[in-house]
């Protein structure tokens, strides 16, 4: 990202910036990689490229709370590039990535090499998770500060359990002392053992081993207590049950800083979905039932939920071609999240300012980092949309390796046109001019 | 809502759970087997019914009675009968279950029968098969034994006549048994009015209720005045997991003896989808008393097995 960055101008768009609440049709400048005006042209303005954006959205590039890119492991396959390329098509123009690789992201080298990787293909910016556990074996806590400052912006152990609840409680207290983020999935891996889907009249019609809810909220209750004894900072990641929601709202009420997130997937499905064992609907937390949904759905609208992240987990068909106990968890979503966000949007009516904060202002406030706005200043990280778009999803033409979703045939609203990272034009539709 | 099972006629195109079938499928099958039983009494044992086809009997999972029963079936109907052992591991290493499933069809399968550890592994297959191969399901997890549950319907029939006015009580590890499902099943779907199971709260699936049964903790209470009581197979492991003290606590409180059967109707019959484990879910003088028809029930499985074997390939002619 070292050449010379092209001014531009987007004109006639409908410029949505939740951020500051900016909802009108309005020109957009940039200049150097950054955000030089909305409206009229700041002094001395010279346009290199115009971008026709009337009847579309323009709205800060998506930040995405956890996507899985594959790396380090999958090099031979370039799945970061096919990953990165699949983020900037959906519009998402930072991300961060958990560290259940191969190896897993414990080691500052590792971390600094995969950020140099993304840097070189100037796609989507990534932002690694750190391993909270070495090998996130959930024993002996990583060099929490030294991968830090090699560009982990908060430590997690990912899906990966983390049994001992003195090496949590540690991990807690060492974070506190520098401030560092916690991202934990609330999962008393115990009660949940052997089980892949919830607990309910599903997994009981079809014999499935159960994951029961209480698996989250027992789970949601320790890192409360133990957040309330260190002080530490927690997000929670992918909670999936009314229970669990509840907790978060009743932890608030303490006066905790408890944040958390849910899956595109959650927001949209529950167990019904998993029909005659559709292994699609394999995913970790498993889909509860139609009344968790309800409430994640609800919980995004009062605020206990404080971002949506596309979970995105490439899955091969050798993997997911499987009974559905067998079948690895996880789904293909970052080119979905943000048709399936203005999906929810619609059928709850809520604004498409207060939706996009879901997927843009508020995780970047969480991260804490100066993305997901247009403010003047900011980085031109743009996604531009036809939010009237419809499109089949069909799952051989995802750019992501992985070809599974559970939304694969649906009707969905929304194309992305244009997605600009840094200033410069990442992504653009096939026929977008 | 899609069924799996059928075609675009409405007839049976694999046999992979009961639910979901209508009533008039499961009678078929029930006839389809009375007339194999009169013709078994007549002194005609084979038919024709399958000559010059290829039928293969993959066992994931091992099995004897389940597996013999299926071969003589078959054999009985002139197919020509394939039987492979695959345990799991082999599969895990190696060839994934549906490039198994490829090679035989290229083989010229045209019926795969199928028990597997994983519940809806048959369902994956019948997905990806041949249009006109069919996929029995012969046990998957916890999930589904359709033609135990059938024959099982076989036998309530042979000696109850039918359903309407019968209560039926299932004692025992509800939780794991595909067995319970299944029947459960075919009990709601053929019109039986009660069906009880008899359970400590360890052995019972959530919402349990929702399929239909009536819940019950004490042995004798769920016992009272029932017409056919089915006592399901406890497996040792289930020590392991805290589910249960010991198999001796679990025989003391809920494992059918003599005593115990006396709160039943004295016509009732009592049935064991087997293997059984005598001393522990029930006790030899009653597995082996006059009310037990478990043999009774390994003999209807052949011509139940027969019934379906032969729907299956005339369905899709």
């Amino acid at each position: 990202m070292k050449t010379q960055h092209p001014s531009i101008v987007i004109r006639n768009g409908r410029v949505v910036d939740p951020a500051t609440g900016h909802d009108a049709v309005a020109d957009v400048y940039i200049a150097n990689g950054k955000i030089a005006g909305i409206g009229a042209a700041p002094a001395g303005f010279t346009t290199h490229e115009t971008i026709d954006a009337t009847g579309l959205v323009v709205a800060p590039g998506l930040v995405d709370l956890s996507a899985r890119l594959g790396e380090p492991g999958g090099e031979h396959r370039q799945l970061l590039q096919s990953e990165l390329t699949a983020a900037v098509a959906g519009g998402v123009t930072t991300l961060c990535t958990p560290p259940d690789t191969d190896p897993t992201l414990d080691e500052p080298g590792l971390v600094e090499m995969l950020r140099h990787r993304a840097d070189t293909l100037g796609l989507a910016r990534v932002l690694p998770l750190g391993a909270l556990t070495r090998h996130l074996e959930g024993r002996e806590l990583t060099e929490f500060a030294e991968l830090r400052d090699a560009g982990c912006v908060a430590f997690s152990q990912a899906d990966a359990p983390l049994i001992d609840t003195r090496v949590l409680y540690r991990a807690m207290q060492y974070a506190a002392t520098y401030d560092i983020q916690l991202r934990l999935r609330p999962q008393d891996v115990r009660l949940g053992a052997d089980g892949v889907a919830h607990d309910g009249q599903v997994a009981t019609r079809l014999g499935l081993a159960p994951i029961p809810t209480i698996a989250e909220t027992v789970a949601i209750s320790t890192i409360v207590i133990l957040m309330k004894d260190t002080g530490a900072r927690v997000h929670l990641e992918r909670v999936s049950s009314r229970e669990g929601l509840e907790m978060v709202q009743a932890a608030r009420s303490y006066g905790l800083k408890l944040t958390c997130d849910v899956s595109i997937n959650h927001v949209h499905l529950a167990d019904i979905d998993i029909g005659y064992f559709d292994s699609n609907m394999r995913l970790s937390p498993p889909l509860r039932s139609v009344s968790d949904r309800d409430a994640i759905q609800h919980a995004l609208l009062d605020g206990t939920i404080d971002a949506i992240c596309s979970d995105h987990t490439p899955v091969g068909n050798d993997e997911k071609l499987l009974p559905f106990g067998e079948a690895q968890p996880g789904a293909s979503a970052l080119e979905l999240l943000l048709p399936l966000t203005l999906n929810w949007a619609d059928h709850r009516h809520v604004p498409l300012v207060r939706a996009l904060a879901k997927i843009t202002s508020e995780p970047a406030g969480l991260l804490g980092i100066a993305a997901g706005t247009l403010a003047e200043g900011a980085a031109a990280d743009i996604c531009i949309f036809d939010a009237k778009a419809a499109w089949r999803v069909t799952p051989e033409k995802l750019r992501s390796q992985g070809k599974h979703t559970p939304f694969a045939g649906m009707e969905l609203r929304g194309r992305v046109r244009y997605t600009l990272v840094d200033g410069r034009i990442a992504h653009q539709e096939p026929g977008a001019a | 809502m899609y069924n799996p099972q059928l075609n675009s006629h409405g007839e049976l195109a694999h046999l992979l759970t009961i639910e979901g079938l209508p009533a008039r499928i499961l009678r078929q099958i029930l006839d389809r087997a009375a007339d194999y039983v009169a013709a078994g009494e007549q002194g005609t044992k084979k038919h024709g019914d399958l000559a010059g086809k290829s039928v293969f009997n993959l066992f994931f999972e091992n099995s004897t009675r389940t597996r013999t029963t299926f071969e003589i079936a078959q054999k009985r109907l002139s197919a020509d009968v394939f039987s492979l052992n695959i345990s799991a591991s082999s599969t895990a290493k190696g060839e994934s279950l549906l490039d198994t499933i490829h090679n035989l069809e290229a083989m010229g399968a045209d019926m795969f029968v199928v028990r597997h550890s994983e519940s809806g592994a048959p369902f994956l297959i019948a997905r990806h098969v041949r249009p006109g191969v069919a996929v029995v399901n012969a046990g998957d997890g916890r999930h589904a034994h359709p033609t135990q549950a059938l024959l099982d319907m076989y036998t309530i029939r042979h000696y109850k006549g039918d359903f309407q006015n019968l209560t039926v009580a299932i004692v025992g590890d509800i939780l794991h048994s595909r067995v319970a499902r299944s029947q459960i099943h075919a009990l709601t779907t053929l019109g039986c009015p009660e069906v009880r199971v008899i359970a400590p709260k360890t052995l019972l699936p959530r919402d349990v209720e929702q399929l239909g049964v009536r819940v019950f903790h004490d042995l004798d209470e769920g016992l009272r005045g029932v017409d056919v009581v089915v006592a399901l197979r406890l497996q040792n492991e289930r020590m392991n997991g805290a589910l249960l003290p010991s198999a001796n606590e679990f025989n003391k409180y809920y494992g059918l003896n003599e005593a115990r059967l006396a709160h039943a109707k004295p016509d009732a019959i009592v049935m064991h989808p087997g293997p059984m484990n005598r001393g522990v879910e029930i006790d030899s003088p009653v597995a082996d008393g006059k009310q037990a028809v478990i043999l009774n029930q390994v003999t209807f499985g052949i011509a139940v097995r027969m019934a379906v074997t032969s729907i299956l390939s005339g369905a899709r002619a």
